[in-house]
């Protein structure tokens, strides 16, 4: 449940469920989300112009023609909500090309973890893990948790330019960029799969909160005949 | 279909077409995008008696210069702009902001540049031909989605102009003026408590100035290092247009239009609504000073800065 709301400057709601990034915590925040977009698709509330879930929080942007703070909280405070994630659960399989001009980082991750190639792909491969948010670029998904001894700081300098389709892992995390980007995670590998599709209007971003992802590995060539 | 069009003969340095934003978008990773001033991109449309929310041409510093094919056009410019109007004959006419102009066919229409702010407006009667994106017509480059397939205008791109109801044409021109003061306002932060005392007494009482990485998405401040006690990161989380975070650096950095959805600095301020618009114009090496409101002073200013927008927008009927 919610622990905290206040204002995130005067057009936000910032709802704080607490401190620490789990499966939990992040199902609360999503049943929240899903229960307030239906309300603004079903145009049953007004004024609401955005909701951006993250780990454990939720930001309401609101128009500050429309509505305000003190109304916004108000409604997001008298919320019954129901859990439906299960609905979300939905599993999607993701194929992963590791070969060395794809996977930037393994020397990287050698030296740091003091862990060999194989034993990183090994940990990385056998897991599902858990979307617990979309951003930052359009279609990102953040997903948890890798295995504890993969788990690594970010780059000390970010690269300018990170590859479409790169496979990074950074602390419990790990992530697909959707876009070439600026960024500053591990690289282990890259997917062929279009993660962001803007021509699909209703679902552009192929992953979702609360969706199961799993990785598994193909070769340079299954990579580059790869046709969806 | 409409065969009148803008042919791009010089882009500009980022000439986009924006409008007042795409929202319900953020949990996919989309910033709003939209135009960095709203008020002057309201204004633009008004003077040529189009919907507020019509699609305009943005441009950045240098505009681009344009050449009108297949029919006459009445257009608009806002903003703190210098621009000329190169007629078919070659005639030369010095172009003034907040005034509707008549563009013959194969005139040529010179946005020389901004003056003493960043963006600039340039509307045409009747709006641009082209579709809507997930509810809007703003360009976003970063997620390279919207018209012109997400990119910013190049040297031969043809714009196309719906075909207006040009009839009678009433002549507007208003008296805009803007207090050019730099004192920007803003609510504190989720984390103002982060910093140190002496950085929390400084961001209001000290200096910052703009560098020269400003853009859509955002802009970097440099001046004073924000002195963090607790932590330079925290776990990713939200932004808005307006939210001021401050890396590991101590310089401050303020969210705009094109910002990434989520971000994992902490925030020591929100700049207010109606002071976005002032904060997205400012030029690099300009100065600013923060001033802190409370959420109560912050919506009876906007509702002020409505009123103000309001007053423009009937001046032109």
């Amino acid at each position: 449940m919610i622990k905290n709301i206040s204002n995130l400057g005067d057009t936000a709601v910032y709802c704080d469920f607490g401190s620490e990034v789990n499966e939990t915590i992040n199902s609360n925040v999503i049943d929240y989300f899903n229960h307030l977009s239906k309300l603004v698709k079903e145009e049953k509330i007004q004024g609401i112009t955005n909701l951006t879930p993250s780990y454990n929080k939720l930001i309401v942007s609101f128009d500050l023609n429309i509505t305000n703070y003190k109304e916004t909280k108000n409604l997001i405070e008298n919320l019954v909500i129901q859990s439906n994630v299960k609905k979300n659960n939905k599993k999607i399989k993701i194929p992963v090309c590791c070969e060395k001009e794809y996977g930037l980082d393994f020397e990287r991750l050698n030296i740091k973890l003091n862990i060999s190639e194989k034993e990183i792909l090994k940990l990385f491969f056998s897991k599902e893990y858990f979307c617990y948010m979309t951003g930052f670029i359009a279609g990102m998904p953040f997903l948890g948790d890798v295995n504890e001894k993969i788990r690594c700081d970010r780059l000390e300098t970010p690269r300018v330019k990170v590859p479409k389709g790169s496979v990074g892992i950074t602390e419990q995390f790990a992530n697909i960029y959707t876009f070439e980007s600026p960024g500053g995670w591990n690289i282990i590998g890259k997917t062929p799969q279009k993660i962001f599709n803007e021509k699909n209007l209703v679902e552009p971003s192929l992953i979702k909160p609360g969706n199961k992802i799993s990785f598994y590995q193909i070769s340079k060539e299954e990579y580059l005949n790869w046709n969806e | 279909m409409s065969n009148v069009y803008f042919e791009i003969l010089r882009p500009g340095i980022n000439t986009t077409i924006q409008d007042c934003g795409r929202n319900h978008m953020y949990h996919e990773g989309i910033a709003v995008s939209g135009a960095i001033d709203q008020r002057n991109f309201k204004i633009a449309n008004k003077l040529v008696d189009n919907h507020l929310n019509e699609a305009v041409l943005e441009f950045a510093y240098q505009g681009p210069l344009l050449i009108l094919k297949n029919n006459k056009i009445n257009f608009s410019i806002t903003g703190d702009v210098i621009f000329k109007i190169i007629r078919k004959n070659l005639k030369i006419e010095d172009g003034t902001c907040y005034k509707n102009y008549i563009l013959e066919e194969d005139d040529q229409l010179d946005i020389i540049s901004t003056k003493n702010t960043a963006y600039g407006y340039l509307s045409v009667n009747g709006g641009f031909q082209i579709d809507k994106l997930w509810n809007s017509y703003s360009i976003n480059t970063k997620a390279k989605i919207g018209p012109n397939n997400g990119k910013k205008y190049s040297t031969e791109d043809k714009i196309f102009i719906k075909n207006s109801r040009l009839k009678k044409i009433k002549k507007i021109e208003i008296n805009f003026s803007e207090l050019s003061d730099n004192i920007i306002r803003v609510i504190k932060g989720t984390n103002f408590d982060y910093f140190s005392s002496e950085a929390q007494n400084s961001f209001f009482n000290k200096e910052f100035s703009v560098t020269k990485l400003a853009d859509r998405m955002g802009i970097r401040l440099s001046g004073y290092n924000l002195e963090n006690v607790i932590s330079t990161n925290i776990k990713s989380e939200g932004l808005v247009r307006g939210t001021i975070q401050v890396p590991a650096d101590g310089n401050p950095i303020i969210m705009l239009s094109d910002h990434g959805t989520i971000g994992g600095y902490p925030k020591i301020g929100v700049v207010i609504a109606a002071d976005l618009d002032r904060v997205g114009q400012l030029t690099p090496g300009s100065s600013i000073s923060f001033k802190e409101v409370s959420l109560e002073e912050a919506e009876n200013i906007f509702k002020a800065y409505n009123e103000d927008t309001n007053k423009y927008i009937n001046e032109c009927n």
